[in-house]
């Protein structure tokens, strides 16, 4: 395919071309005609020579043009009015040319008169075509099939009759006349498409009209040049426009065209501030609409509902009051109204004298009811109120001012309510996106919690010569409050400590990390279990909540004394299966949670017990979630059923017993989800090596 | 679920704690104690439809032992559930906190102390 750029210039060159080739020939015929020297130049070559320059020109601006959009229409017609300037200014100068030798003997020289024809021609032509092009362009602003269909048959037509400049059929002729007729009928017919004055507004309307006036005038010219030259010289022209049906045709429908154009833009000048006003209305309520897209916030949201519903029933002064989510405050956005003026608009309202309620509520507010109201005796004379609601929650009211009397039609309050409702939509979906995106950091935040709370829990529990060890925890929510962690202090010592911070999720976990750091503090001070919680104690009792507390139990695992010393704070008691005896018990002591005493007489409520631990005894350590899990009865789990497992499934390993027990308490909750983090640990002694 | 009741016998302030005190019920339960510290002198709490109480339930408990031995401010509990009373007895609350069977032995603790 030939590209665009290629055919302009295409087209371009061999308009040139055959605009010289024209003019050429046709003098050369001219010459010889008036000299009785035979040239051999056939007479068909200067017409042929012209339909090339026609279908070239109409080629050229067909493409030169581009195609039509809304915002170039006013551009083509001005092209086409610049065109028609730049055309008539030239014929212009060439008729003073041929003005200036009028009474000398070269202007009555054929050659002469022929030149400045030729020259003529092809600027009416380049006019003709170029505003034929253009007009082309205007009827089709909206395509319709018949309409493509008949506009083809039109161009076929126009091609043949090109074709006519042969058969020199001129006036008298009655072929001419049928011609004239039915391209008159033609021009007509294609008239009436004028779809696009409709998208003009009322200034490009005017504007319009003044362009096609002039292009009118353009037309008259030069229809006036050719006829003058036609009946002045018909015998001396080699090519007479005047006879040439094709450029008769055109000149009849460009200026046909014109003339309906500029009487339909007068006719169309009242209804186009109606107009104007739909287009403006939509076109709000599309950027209502289109708010959270285009990257706006909520406060231009009011704005843009002031200005549209101001614009929309030409109010003279509104305001919106805009209610501030937890508080009696009202934020106020005004137009053309001072804010001390607003109290003494609403007290002119009549009360007992509401026009028109626009809700179906019985009046308990004025300030939560649609209506119109009429204001006696004050610069405005009717108000429209109007409420704003996102279902039953108030985002403020509306207020529409006019100084007349009975300012708002029904159109205007539907309008109105269209606005409102849409506005509603958009602050709606603010809020909800907000509280989506809110909800989406927590979420994320709380991701980041727990994976900082994971990592406080050890990973792996260090292995011990002298004891097999398995921890398990589980928490309720993302994050949990249960902690346990284990410290060789060297190859025959162990420390183990087991936490519970009061309350669950994000709150325990902070606390729960506190609890860590003190751990890993003092536990290298090698203390007693006891000193450890008294200094534990000490130092959460300026970190913790009023409300919080936490219970731990603190163990020391000693090989070379065989023994296990253990403080409990508050904590769970600790669960101790004598393997001797094939039998467990707990071991409660005194205790008391950390943070409780806030003081320095929180030794009195500690205890220190001693077991002497032998090979295959088992030590369980648990948090509360563990035994207060409970049933669809509210049941707990409790303390027997725990112990129970532990000596059935005595003699298998730690992990084993662990997911005994798991299973157990999963069981027994049944559809019942975890209510509280649960953490266990099984510590199980093995068969002395040495 | 917590309901949480109150009337005045003589000059004795009764609380009645009913349900379940969890976290979020036990705020009601710390918005209550909070408002009657603040002019009652002799309190006793009826545990007696106390059903269960969280970690959070005995902070509420805990939180005000100080001031109310501050404030010179008594108070009893009374008529716990096994449960409920193993729950303050591991804490190792029932060392801070009285408490014993009957609303009568309630008041006289009130007044020994």
């Amino acid at each position: 395919m030939i590209s665009r750029t290629l055919r302009i210039r295409i087209s371009f060159v061999l308009g040139v071309i055959s605009f010289l080739l024209m003019s050429a020939s046709g003098l050369v015929i001219t010459f010889s005609k008036y000299n009785d020297i035979p040239t051999g130049i056939p007479l068909f070559l200067p017409y042929l020579a012209f339909i090339v320059f026609f279908l070239s020109l109409y080629i050229f601006y067909h493409y030169h043009l581009g195609r039509l959009k809304n915002a170039n229409l006013q551009d083509l017609l001005w092209k086409v009015f610049v065109t028609g300037l730049i055309a008539t200014i030239l014929s212009l100068g060439l008729i003073l040319f041929e003005f200036l030798f009028r009474n000398h003997k070269v202007g009555q020289n054929p050659l002469f008169i022929n030149f400045i024809y030729f020259l003529n021609l092809g600027l009416i032509l380049a006019f003709l075509l170029s505003t034929f092009v253009v007009w082309e362009r205007f009827i089709f602003y909206q395509k319709s099939k018949r309409l493509v269909y008949s506009w083809k048959i039109f161009l076929y037509l126009l091609l043949l009759s090109l074709f006519l400049i042969f058969l020199k059929i001129g006036f008298g002729n009655p072929i001419f006349y049928i011609i004239i007729g039915i391209s008159l009928i033609i021009s007509i017919y294609f008239s009436v498409n004028l779809k696009w004055v409709a998208y003009l507004n009322y200034k490009q309307k005017w504007k319009s009209i003044l362009l096609f006036i002039l292009v009118a005038i353009y037309l008259g010219y030069f229809i006036k040049q050719i006829w003058d030259d036609s009946s002045d010289s018909s015998d001396v022209l080699v090519l007479d426009l005047f006879e040439n049906i094709t450029t008769l045709i055109i000149f009849i429908f460009v200026f046909v065209y014109a003339i309906t154009s500029v009487l339909v833009l007068l006719f169309n000048l009242p209804t186009s501030s109606v107009f104007e006003k739909k287009l403006e209305e939509i076109i709000n309520f599309q950027r209502l609409s289109q708010s959270r897209n285009t990257g706006k916030n909520k406060e231009e949201v009011y704005e843009i509902l002031l200005e549209s519903a101001v614009s929309a029933v030409m109010a003279d002064a509104a305001w919106l009051d805009i209610n501030q989510p937890g508080s009696l405050e009202t934020k106020q956005l005004r137009y053309k109204i001072k804010k001390e003026d607003i109290p003494d608009v609403l007290e002119h309202i009549p009360k007992g004298k509401i026009k028109k309620l626009l809700s179906t509520d019985p009046v308990k507010n004025l300030r939560t009811n649609r209506y119109i109201a009429s204001i006696r005796d004050y610069k405005y004379r009717s108000i429209l109120v109007f409420p704003i609601y996102i279902q039953n929650d108030s985002l403020g009211t509306l207020n529409l001012l006019k100084e007349i009397s009975d300012g708002f039609n029904d159109e205007m309050i539907d309008i109105i309510g269209t606005f409102i409702n849409q506005a509603s939509i958009s602050i709606e979906n603010f809020n909800l996106i907000d509280a989506a995106v809110e909800n989406e950091r927590y979420k994320k935040e709380l991701n980041i919690a727990k994976t900082v709370q994971r990592n406080l829990l050890p990973t792996k529990l260090e292995e011990s010569d002298f004891f097999d060890i398995i921890g398990y925890s589980e928490s309720a929510d993302e994050v949990g409050g249960d902690y346990y962690d284990i410290f060789k202090i060297n190859e025959d010592k162990t420390i183990i400590i087991i936490g519970d911070v009061s309350g669950k999720g994000t709150s325990a976990a902070f606390h729960m990390s506190q609890l860590k750091g003190i751990f890993h503090s003092l536990v290298q001070l090698q203390l007693s279990p006891k000193d450890f919680l008294i200094y534990a104690n000490n130092a959460l009792a300026k970190g913790l909540d009023k409300n919080s507390f936490i219970t731990a139990a603190y163990y020391i695992i000693d090989r070379t004394k065989g023994s296990l010393l253990f403080s409990r704070a508050g904590h769970c008691p600790t669960l101790y299966y004598d393997h001797s005896k094939n039998s467990a018990n707990y071991f409660y002591g005194i205790g008391l949670g950390l943070g409780i005493i806030r003081n320095n007489e929180f030794y009195r409520y500690v205890n220190i017990d001693r077991i002497k631990y032998n090979p295959k005894d088992i030590l369980v350590l648990f948090t509360d979630g563990i035994t207060e899990a409970r049933d669809v009865n509210q049941e707990e789990f409790g303390y027997d059923r725990l112990k129970n497992i532990i000596v059935e499934n005595a003699e298998l390993s730690p992990d084993e017993i662990k997911d005994a027990i798991v299973k157990a308490m999963y069981s027994f909750c049944g559809t019942n989800a975890l209510e509280d983090d649960s953490t266990l640990i099984i510590i199980k002694f093995k068969e002395n090596k040495t | 679920m917590i309901t949480i009741q109150t009337n005045k016998e003589e000059d004795f302030y009764i609380i009645k704690v009913s349900g379940e005190v969890d976290a979020s019920s036990s705020i009601h339960l710390d918005n209550k104690i909070g408002e009657i510290i603040k002019t009652e002198k002799k309190i006793i709490v009826d545990c007696n439809d106390l059903q269960y109480i969280s970690s959070a339930g005995l902070g509420v408990f805990m939180s005000y032992i100080h001031e109310m031995e501050e404030g010179e401010i008594k108070m009893v509990l009374f008529g716990l559930g096994s449960n409920v009373k193993n729950v303050f007895h591991i804490l190792g609350l029932d060392q801070l906190i009285n408490m014993v069977e009957s609303k009568e032995d309630a008041k006289n603790l009130v007044d020994a102390i």
